[in-house]
C-alpha cells in the first residue's frame, strides 16, 4: 500500500477521529542518547496533538530481545502506531516533528483544523 | 581476526559435494563469506544447504535471516530438495528469521541505527546456539531506507560483529553493474568471494561458480560447473587428477567370447577405456549391451548414460539378439541415465555423470555415444578427457561408443580421444558383393598383444558371434563372397575324398587279387606236400614189406637147413 492509498483509506473515519485513541509503541535498544531524545521528543509531540488521547509503551530491546522480531524492528529508535489502523512504523529519534505527524497522519488533521 | 595464524585457516565444511574439495575444507570460519550472482543463480540455496549441513552433519546449528522470502515460502521452497526446515526449526536447530523491509511503511524521523537488527539477530543466534548465519540478501536494506550512510556504517559494524562472535557467515548479494554485488558489499566482506553463475550458451545453460578470492587460503581457481536437483547441490571440481593412480591387473571379458579370444589375455583390464566407434549400425550399442550384460553377470554394478535411446528402447532392443538387460534393471545391477546432449551443457553433463557415479557406485560404465555430445571442438575434448579421467580415478571400466560419419576414414572425436583410451576397436561395413557386412578389429589394447585380424561378426538371435575369417590370396573375404569361398572349398575337399575313397578301393581290390594268388599258390604247394607225403608212406611201406619179405625168406632158409 503506497501511504497515499493507506490516507485514502483513513480518510473515511477520520471523519470523526478527533476521539480516536492511539495505542503508541517506541522500540528502543538501551538508553543511549538516540532512545532518550526518541523518548522525549514522541512525549512532546503526543502532548501537543493528541493529548489525552495516547497510550506509550517503551519497549527496551536489550531486555526484550524476542520481541523485536515480532513488530518487524529493524532500526531503533521504532515507534509503532498500532491503532488506529493501519499499522505505522516511523524510526528515528523523532526530532523531525513535522515527518513525525505525517507518519502518525495527525499532520492532515492539523492542517484540517 | 587479526592475529597471524601460524597454522592453517580454520574452515567451516559446507558439506556441499565437491564444494569444500575446492575451498580446501570449507568457508572461512568464523568470518562472514560473500555469495554472490544474478537472479536465479542459487544464493539462497546455497545458503540454505551450508546452515541444514551445518546443523544436520556437522552439529553446528544455525540462523537463516530472509530479507525476501517468508520463512514457509522458504520451508516450502527447499522441502523439493529434502530440505526439512521445519523439523530442524522445532528441534532448535536452525532459526529463520524473515526481515521485512517495505519502504512505504517507513518513515524516517531523524537518526537511527539498526541495532534492532543485530538485537534480532544475536537473540535468533543465542536461541540455537548458532555457529553459522546466513544473511539473504542484505542488500534489500538499501531500498528500505533511504540513508545509505547509515546503511553502510551498519553493515560494517554488522560485519565485524559476526566475526567478534566467531560465527561463519554466508551473505548473499545480487550481481550488480561493474561491480560483484549491486551496493559494493564485497568492499565490506574481502576475506571470501564467490560468485555463482547461471549462463546461457547456444541455448543451454550451465550452472558455473568461481572462488573469486579467499584470503589466507589456496582454492581452486577455476570456475567450476554446479547442479541443482532434487539431491540439492552438487559441485564438479573439474581439474583432473594427475596420471598416476593404482592400476589393476584383472581382466574383465568383453563379454563376447570372440573379442575376448582376439585380446589374446581374454578381456580389458579393469579400469581402463575402450573406445568402439563405427559408422552408424555397426553394432556399438550391441556390443556394449554385451559388456555390460557380462558385468552383471559377475554380479557387478553398471551404468549406462545414454544419449540418443531412452532405457527401454535399449533394453528392448537388445532383446532381438538374446541379452535381456531388463533383469539387471531389476536386479539393481544395471542403471539407466538417459537425457537428450543438448539438454544440458557438457558441463552439466560431466556434473550429473559425477553425481550419479557418487550415488551408483558402478565399476562398469558404458557411455553411448560421446559422438552425441556437440559444442565447439575444444569443449568436447576436456569434457571427454574428464569424462575419462573421472572414470579412471575411480578404477570405473568406461565403455565409450563414437558415431564415426559415414564415408569419412578418421573422425576428429576419435582422433582426439584415442590417445586417452586403452583400447580402441573400430566397427566398419564392408560393402561388397551387393552386399553389406560387419568387421571388427582391434586397433589398439595397450598393455596386452591383440590379433591384427579383421573379423566379421554376425548378430544372431544368441548375441554377436565372431566368426573365423578367410583370409586368401584376394584379402579377407565376408559375407556371400566368404560364404561361397568356403562352399568352393567345401566341393574341393569333398573331390578329394572322393579320389582317396576310390584310390582305397582300387588298392583293395589289388590286395584281394595278390591274396588269391597266394592261396593257390598255397594250394598247389599243398598239393606238392600232399604227394610228397604219399610217397614217403608208400616207401616206408615198401620198406616195411621187404623186410618182412626178407624175414620170410630167411625163416624158409632156415627152415630148410
Amino acid at each position: 500500500m503506497t501511504p497515499e492509498q493507506a490516507r485514502l483509506d483513513d480518510s473515511l473515519p477520520d471523519a470523526d477521529a478527533d476521539t480516536e485513541h492511539y495505542y503508541l509503541r517506541l522500540y528502543v535498544a538501551g538508553h543511549t542518547a538516540k532512545s532518550i531524545a526518541a523518548m522525549s521528543n514522541l512525549k512532546r509531540v503526543c502532548e501537543t496533538h493528541l493529548a489525552g488521547r495516547y497510550d506509550i509503551e517503551v519497549i527496551d530491546l536489550v531486555q526484550n530481545p524476542r520481541l523485536a522480531a515480532g513488530d518487524q524492528i529493524l532500526a531503533v529508535p521504532t515507534l509503532v502506531r498500532r491503532l488506529p489502523a493501519p499499522l505505522k512504523r516511523i524510526i528515528g529519534d523523532l526530532s523531525n516533528t513535522e515527518r513525525v505527524l505525517v507518519g502518525l497522519d495527525i499532520r492532515r488533521k492539523v492542517d484540517v483544523s | 581476526m587479526t592475529r597471524p595464524t601460524a597454522i592453517e585457516l580454520p574452515k567451516s565444511a559446507t558439506g556441499i559435494a565437491g564444494f569444500d574439495d575446492i575451498l580446501l575444507g570449507g568457508l572461512p570460519a568464523g568470518r562472514p563469506t560473500l555469495v554472490c550472482g544474478a537472479a536465479g543463480c542459487g544464493k539462497t540455496l546455497f545458503g540454505v544447504t551450508f546452515l541444514v549441513n551445518g546443523a544436520t552433519r556437522f552439529g553446528e546449528p544455525g540462523v537463516f535471516m530472509s530479507f525476501e522470502e517468508r520463512a514457509e515460502d522458504l520451508a516450502a521452497n527447499v522441502a523439493s530438495l529434502g530440505y526439512d526446515l521445519d523439523d530442524l526449526v522445532a528441534t532448535g536447530k536452525l532459526a529463520i528469521d524473515h526481515v521485512r523491509v517495505e519502504r512505504s511503511e517507513i518513515e524516517e524521523t531523524g537518526q537511527y541505527d539498526l541495532e534492532g537488527l543485530f538485537v534480532r539477530l544475536g537473540y535468533a543466534v543465542d536461541s540455537v546456539g548458532a555457529r553459522r548465519v546466513v544473511l539473504d540478501t542484505i542488500e534489500s536494506l538499501f531500498s528500505g531506507f533511504t540513508d545509505t550512510a547509515i546503511l553502510r556504517a551498519e553493515l560494517r559494524r554488522l560485519f565485524a560483529w559476526i566475526k567478534d562472535r566467531g560465527l561463519t557467515a554466508i551473505v548473499t548479494g545480487e550481481r550488480g553493474e561493474g561491480q560483484l554485488t549491486r551496493q559494493g558489499l564485497e568492499e565490506y566482506i574481502s576475506d571470501c568471494v564467490i560468485l555463482l553463475d547461471n549462463r546461457v550458451v547456444d541455448q543451454v545453460t550451465t550452472r558455473r561458480l568461481r572462488v573469486v578470492k579467499y584470503r589466507g587460503s589456496a582454492h581452486g581457481t577455476n570456475e567450476y560447473p554446479f547442479l541443482i536437483d532434487e539431491g540439492g547441490i552438487s559441485v564438479l571440481p573439474v581439474t583432473s587428477s594427475g596420471i598416476e593412480r593404482p592400476v589393476s591387473e584383472e581382466i574383465i571379458s568383453a563379454g563376447i567370447a570372440g573379442l575376448d579370444a582376439m585380446l589374446r589375455n581374454g578381456g580389458f583390464y579393469r579400469g581402463s577405456s575402450i573406445l568402439l566407434s563405427g559408422v552408424a549400425g555397426t553394432g556399438k550399442t550391441t556390443i556394449g549391451g554385451h559388456f555390460v550384460n557380462a558385468a552383471c553377470k559377475r554380479g557387478e554394478r553398471c551404468m549406462i548414460f545414454a544419449f540418443e535411446e531412452g532405457a527401454d528402447e535399449i533394453c528392448r532392443n537388445l532383446r532381438s539378439v538374446g541379452l535381456d538387460l531388463r533383469q539387471w534393471v531389476e536386479a539393481g545391477l544395471l542403471r539407466f541415465e538417459a537425457a537428450r546432449p543438448s539438454l544440458y551443457g557438457l558441463e552439466m553433463h560431466l556434473a550429473r555423470m559425477h553425481r550419479d557415479l557418487n550415488r551408483f557406485d558402478p565399476s562398469v560404465v558404458v557411455v553411448d555415444p560421446i559422438s552425441a555430445l556437440r559444442g565447439p571442438d575444444v569443449e568436447v575434448h576436456t569434457t571427454l578427457l574428464r569424462m575419462v579421467d573421472l572414470l579412471k580415478s575411480r578404477g570405473i571400466t568406461g565403455l565409450f561408443t563414437s558415431l564415426r560419419a559415414a564415408g569419412s576414414l578418421h573422425d576428429g572425436t576419435d582422433q582426439a580421444i584415442s590417445s586417452l583410451m586403452d583400447s580402441w576397436i573400430r566397427l566398419l561395413d564392408v560393402e561388397a558383393n551387393g552386399e553389406r557386412n560387419r568387421v571388427l578389429y582391434v586397433i589398439k589394447s595397450r598393455g596386452t598383444s591383440h590379433s591384427n585380424q579383421v573379423r566379421e561378426f554376425r548378430m544372431t538371435d544368441g548375441g554377436i558371434e565372431l566368426i573365423d575369417p578367410y583370409v586368401g590370396p584376394e584379402g579377407v573375404l565376408t559375407g556371400a563372397a566368404r560364404l561361397s569361398q568356403e562352399a568352393r572349398e567345401h566341393a574341393a575337399a569333398e573331390r578329394r575324398r572322393h579320389e582317396i575313397a576310390q584310390r582305397g578301393r582300387e588298392l583293395a581290390r589289388r590286395r584281394d587279387a595278390l591274396e588269391r594268388q597266394v592261396k593257390e599258390l598255397q594250394a598247389t604247394l599243398d598239393a606238392d606236400q600232399d604227394e610228397a607225403q604219399a610217397l614217403l608212406i608208400e616207401e616206408q611201406a615198401q620198406d616195411a614189406m621187404l623186410a618182412r619179405n626178407s624175414a620170410a625168406i630167411a625163416a624158409r632158409r632156415g627152415s630148410a637147413e
